[in-house]
Protein backbone atom coordinates (compact mmCIF):
# COMPACT_ATOMS: atom_id res chain seq x y z
CA UNK A 1 0.00 0.00 0.00
CA UNK A 2 1.54 3.56 -0.99
CA UNK A 3 0.60 6.76 0.96
CA UNK A 4 -1.55 9.26 -1.18
CA UNK A 5 -1.55 12.65 0.47
CA UNK A 6 -4.56 14.23 0.16
CA UNK A 7 -4.71 18.39 -0.37
CA UNK A 8 -7.29 20.15 1.41
CA UNK A 9 -9.34 20.62 -1.79
CA UNK A 10 -9.64 17.36 -2.31
CA UNK A 11 -10.38 16.04 1.50
CA UNK A 12 -14.18 16.64 1.40
CA UNK A 13 -13.79 14.11 -1.38
CA UNK A 14 -12.26 11.14 0.56
CA UNK A 15 -13.93 11.75 3.69
CA UNK A 16 -11.80 14.49 5.45
CA UNK A 17 -8.47 12.58 5.55
CA UNK A 18 -4.97 13.80 4.88
CA UNK A 19 -3.61 10.76 3.73
CA UNK A 20 -4.94 7.54 2.26
CA UNK A 21 -3.48 3.83 1.76
CA UNK A 22 -4.01 2.84 -1.69
CA UNK A 23 -2.81 -0.37 -3.31
CA UNK A 24 -0.93 -0.24 -7.05
CA UNK A 25 2.07 -0.64 -7.86
CA UNK A 26 1.56 2.39 -10.88
CA UNK A 27 0.71 5.81 -10.57
CA UNK A 28 -2.16 4.69 -12.87
CA UNK A 29 -3.48 1.84 -10.74
CA UNK A 30 -3.02 3.93 -7.62
CA UNK A 31 -5.27 6.75 -8.80
CA UNK A 32 -8.00 3.72 -9.89
CA UNK A 33 -8.22 2.37 -6.94
CA UNK A 34 -8.32 6.08 -5.56
CA UNK A 35 -11.34 6.57 -7.70
CA UNK A 36 -12.96 3.47 -7.10
CA UNK A 37 -12.69 4.07 -3.15
CA UNK A 38 -13.65 7.99 -3.52
CA UNK A 39 -15.93 8.44 -6.85
CA UNK A 40 -15.85 11.80 -6.42
CA UNK A 41 -12.31 12.20 -6.98
CA UNK A 42 -12.39 11.28 -10.40
CA UNK A 43 -14.95 13.65 -11.56
CA UNK A 44 -12.64 16.01 -9.54
CA UNK A 45 -9.21 15.01 -11.86
CA UNK A 46 -10.38 13.72 -15.06
CA UNK A 47 -11.03 15.43 -18.12
CA UNK A 48 -14.42 14.63 -20.11
CA UNK A 49 -12.11 12.52 -22.28
CA UNK A 50 -11.43 10.43 -19.45
CA UNK A 51 -7.73 11.41 -19.39
CA UNK A 52 -6.48 12.65 -16.20
CA UNK A 53 -6.94 16.68 -16.74
CA UNK A 54 -3.49 18.14 -17.78
CA UNK A 55 -3.70 20.54 -15.26
CA UNK A 56 -3.46 17.90 -12.42
CA UNK A 57 -0.13 17.38 -11.33
CA UNK A 58 1.05 14.20 -9.41
CA UNK A 59 3.96 13.86 -7.76
CA UNK A 60 6.03 10.33 -6.50
CA UNK A 61 7.81 11.14 -3.44
CA UNK A 62 7.97 14.73 -4.13
CA UNK A 63 9.35 14.16 -8.15
CA UNK A 64 6.78 14.97 -10.69
CA UNK A 65 5.59 11.73 -12.61
CA UNK A 66 4.76 14.02 -16.01
CA UNK A 67 8.94 13.68 -15.98
CA UNK A 68 9.13 10.26 -15.32
CA UNK A 69 7.20 7.55 -16.88
CA UNK A 70 4.26 9.24 -16.47
CA UNK A 71 0.99 7.08 -15.33
CA UNK A 72 3.21 4.25 -16.20
CA UNK A 73 5.48 5.64 -12.98
CA UNK A 74 6.23 2.55 -10.77
CA UNK A 75 4.65 3.22 -7.15
CA UNK A 76 6.38 1.24 -4.07
CA UNK A 77 5.04 0.05 -0.86
CA UNK A 78 6.73 2.82 0.88
CA UNK A 79 6.21 5.74 -1.12
CA UNK A 80 4.08 8.93 -1.13
CA UNK A 81 1.61 9.73 -4.07
CA UNK A 82 0.90 13.50 -4.14
CA UNK A 83 -2.33 15.24 -6.22
CA UNK A 84 -1.96 18.38 -6.56
CA UNK A 85 -4.63 20.39 -9.08
CA UNK A 86 -2.83 23.43 -10.68
CA UNK A 87 -3.56 26.91 -9.26
CA UNK A 88 -4.22 28.46 -12.95
CA UNK A 89 -5.93 30.29 -15.10
CA UNK A 90 -6.15 33.78 -16.60
CA UNK A 91 -8.04 36.38 -18.99
CA UNK A 92 -7.50 34.83 -22.35
CA UNK A 93 -10.60 33.95 -23.14
CA UNK A 94 -11.93 37.72 -21.59
CA UNK A 95 -10.84 38.91 -24.76
CA UNK B 1 -13.84 38.22 2.78
CA UNK B 2 -12.06 41.35 4.33
CA UNK B 3 -9.01 42.61 3.62
CA UNK B 4 -6.66 45.03 5.58
CA UNK B 5 -5.74 48.02 3.30
CA UNK B 6 -2.13 47.48 3.40
CA UNK B 7 -2.61 43.64 2.06
CA UNK B 8 -4.67 45.13 -0.83
CA UNK B 9 -2.00 47.99 -1.82
CA UNK B 10 0.50 44.72 -1.71
CA UNK B 11 -1.74 42.96 -4.40
CA UNK B 12 -1.76 45.41 -6.98
CA UNK B 13 1.56 46.13 -6.22
CA UNK B 14 2.40 42.71 -7.33
CA UNK B 15 0.01 43.05 -9.99
CA UNK B 16 2.11 46.38 -11.27
CA UNK B 17 5.26 44.66 -10.07
CA UNK B 18 4.41 41.82 -13.01
CA UNK B 19 2.83 43.65 -15.55
CA UNK B 20 3.14 43.30 -18.75
CA UNK B 21 2.32 39.68 -17.67
CA UNK B 22 -0.93 38.19 -15.02
CA UNK B 23 0.68 37.76 -11.90
CA UNK B 24 -0.49 35.14 -9.15
CA UNK B 25 -0.02 33.89 -5.06
CA UNK B 26 -2.56 33.23 -2.08
CA UNK B 27 -4.00 34.80 0.77
CA UNK B 28 -4.16 33.34 4.07
CA UNK B 29 -6.48 34.21 6.96
CA UNK B 30 -8.82 33.46 9.57
CA UNK B 31 -12.07 33.47 9.80
CA UNK B 32 -12.64 35.46 6.61
CA UNK B 33 -10.33 37.99 7.44
CA UNK B 34 -6.92 38.05 5.10
CA UNK B 35 -3.85 38.00 7.51
CA UNK B 36 -1.27 37.12 4.49
CA UNK B 37 -0.46 37.98 0.68
CA UNK B 38 1.95 35.45 -0.75
CA UNK B 39 3.55 36.23 -4.34
CA UNK B 40 3.71 33.10 -6.39
CA UNK B 41 5.42 33.01 -9.82
CA UNK B 42 3.46 32.45 -12.93
CA UNK B 43 5.06 29.96 -14.44
CA UNK B 44 3.37 31.01 -18.01
CA UNK B 45 5.14 34.49 -18.24
CA UNK B 46 1.94 35.63 -20.09
CA UNK B 47 -0.37 38.43 -20.05
CA UNK B 48 -3.63 36.23 -20.86
CA UNK B 49 -2.53 33.28 -18.91
CA UNK B 50 -1.28 32.16 -15.63
CA UNK B 51 -0.31 28.95 -14.06
CA UNK B 52 1.05 28.89 -10.44
CA UNK B 53 4.53 27.13 -9.99
CA UNK B 54 3.39 24.06 -8.41
CA UNK B 55 6.64 23.54 -6.22
CA UNK B 56 5.81 27.00 -4.83
CA UNK B 57 2.23 25.99 -4.59
CA UNK B 58 3.08 23.35 -2.59
CA UNK B 59 5.45 25.87 -0.06
CA UNK B 60 2.76 27.87 0.42
CA UNK B 61 -0.17 25.51 1.30
CA UNK B 62 2.02 23.96 3.51
CA UNK B 63 2.76 27.20 4.97
CA UNK B 64 -0.49 28.73 5.41
CA UNK B 65 -1.40 25.36 7.25
CA UNK B 66 1.67 25.73 9.55
CA UNK B 67 0.90 29.16 10.20
CA UNK B 68 -2.65 27.79 11.25
CA UNK B 69 -4.32 30.14 8.52
CA UNK B 70 -6.85 29.12 5.74
CA UNK B 71 -6.57 29.57 2.36
CA UNK B 72 -8.96 32.01 1.88
CA UNK B 73 -8.47 33.05 -1.56
CA UNK B 74 -6.40 32.52 -4.85
CA UNK B 75 -4.97 35.61 -6.37
CA UNK B 76 -4.48 36.53 -9.82
CA UNK B 77 -4.29 39.91 -12.53
CA UNK B 78 -6.02 40.69 -15.24
CA UNK B 79 -3.53 43.69 -16.67
CA UNK B 80 -6.16 44.93 -19.10
CA UNK B 81 -9.69 43.50 -18.85
CA UNK B 82 -12.17 43.69 -15.87
CA UNK B 83 -11.98 41.89 -13.01
CA UNK B 84 -14.54 39.11 -13.59
CA UNK B 85 -13.72 35.37 -14.06
CA UNK B 86 -13.00 34.17 -17.92
CA UNK B 87 -14.02 31.38 -19.22
CA UNK B 88 -10.21 29.86 -18.68
CA UNK B 89 -10.81 31.16 -15.07
CA UNK B 90 -13.78 28.99 -14.48
CA UNK B 91 -12.86 25.80 -16.60
CA UNK B 92 -9.45 25.85 -14.17
CA UNK B 93 -11.35 26.62 -11.15
CA UNK B 94 -9.90 23.46 -8.90
CA UNK B 95 -10.68 25.09 -5.70
CA UNK B 96 -14.49 25.27 -5.45
CA UNK B 97 -14.11 25.95 -1.56
CA UNK B 98 -11.38 29.02 -2.06
CA UNK B 99 -12.26 32.45 -3.39
CA UNK B 100 -10.72 33.10 -6.30
CA UNK B 101 -9.76 37.07 -6.37
CA UNK B 102 -9.01 38.72 -9.43
CA UNK B 103 -6.67 41.97 -9.18
CA UNK B 104 -7.43 44.48 -12.30
CA UNK B 105 -5.08 46.98 -13.93
CA UNK B 106 -7.27 47.84 -16.64
CA UNK B 107 -7.89 51.32 -15.15
CA UNK B 108 -4.29 51.81 -13.82
CA UNK B 109 -5.65 55.07 -12.29
CA UNK B 110 -8.03 52.91 -10.18
CA UNK B 111 -7.56 48.96 -9.77
CA UNK B 112 -10.14 47.09 -8.83
CA UNK B 113 -10.28 43.78 -6.52
CA UNK B 114 -13.00 41.39 -6.51
CA UNK B 115 -13.70 37.74 -5.38
CA UNK B 116 -15.58 34.87 -6.58
CA UNK B 117 -16.80 31.08 -5.91
CA UNK B 118 -15.99 29.54 -8.99
CA UNK B 119 -17.17 26.09 -9.73
CA UNK B 120 -16.22 24.25 -12.93
CA UNK B 121 -18.53 21.22 -12.21
CA UNK B 122 -21.82 23.34 -12.70
CA UNK B 123 -23.12 24.66 -15.65
CA UNK B 124 -21.93 28.33 -16.95
CA UNK B 125 -25.14 30.37 -15.29
CA UNK B 126 -24.39 28.75 -11.81
CA UNK B 127 -20.38 28.35 -11.91
CA UNK B 128 -19.38 32.03 -10.54
CA UNK B 129 -20.88 33.26 -7.27
CA UNK B 130 -19.02 37.11 -6.61
CA UNK B 131 -18.08 37.48 -3.08
CA UNK B 132 -17.90 40.27 -1.39
CA UNK B 133 -14.38 41.95 -0.63
CA UNK B 134 -14.33 44.55 1.98
CA UNK B 135 -11.33 46.85 2.16
CA UNK B 136 -10.99 47.38 6.22
CA UNK B 137 -9.82 51.19 7.34
CA UNK B 138 -6.28 51.67 7.83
Amino acid sequence: MSTVRVPPVLRAAVGGVRELSVPGSTVSEVLEALYSAHPEVRSQLVSDDGELHRFVNIYVNDEDVRLQEWLDTPVGESDTLLILPAMAGGASAAR
Amino acid sequence: MRLPPELADELISHAVADLPNECCGMIGGRHGVATSVHRATNTEASPFMYVMDPRQQMQLMDAIDDAGEDLLAIYHSHTRSAAYPSRTDVELAFFGQTLYLIVSLADRDAPEIRAFRLRRDQPAESAVTEEPVEILEP
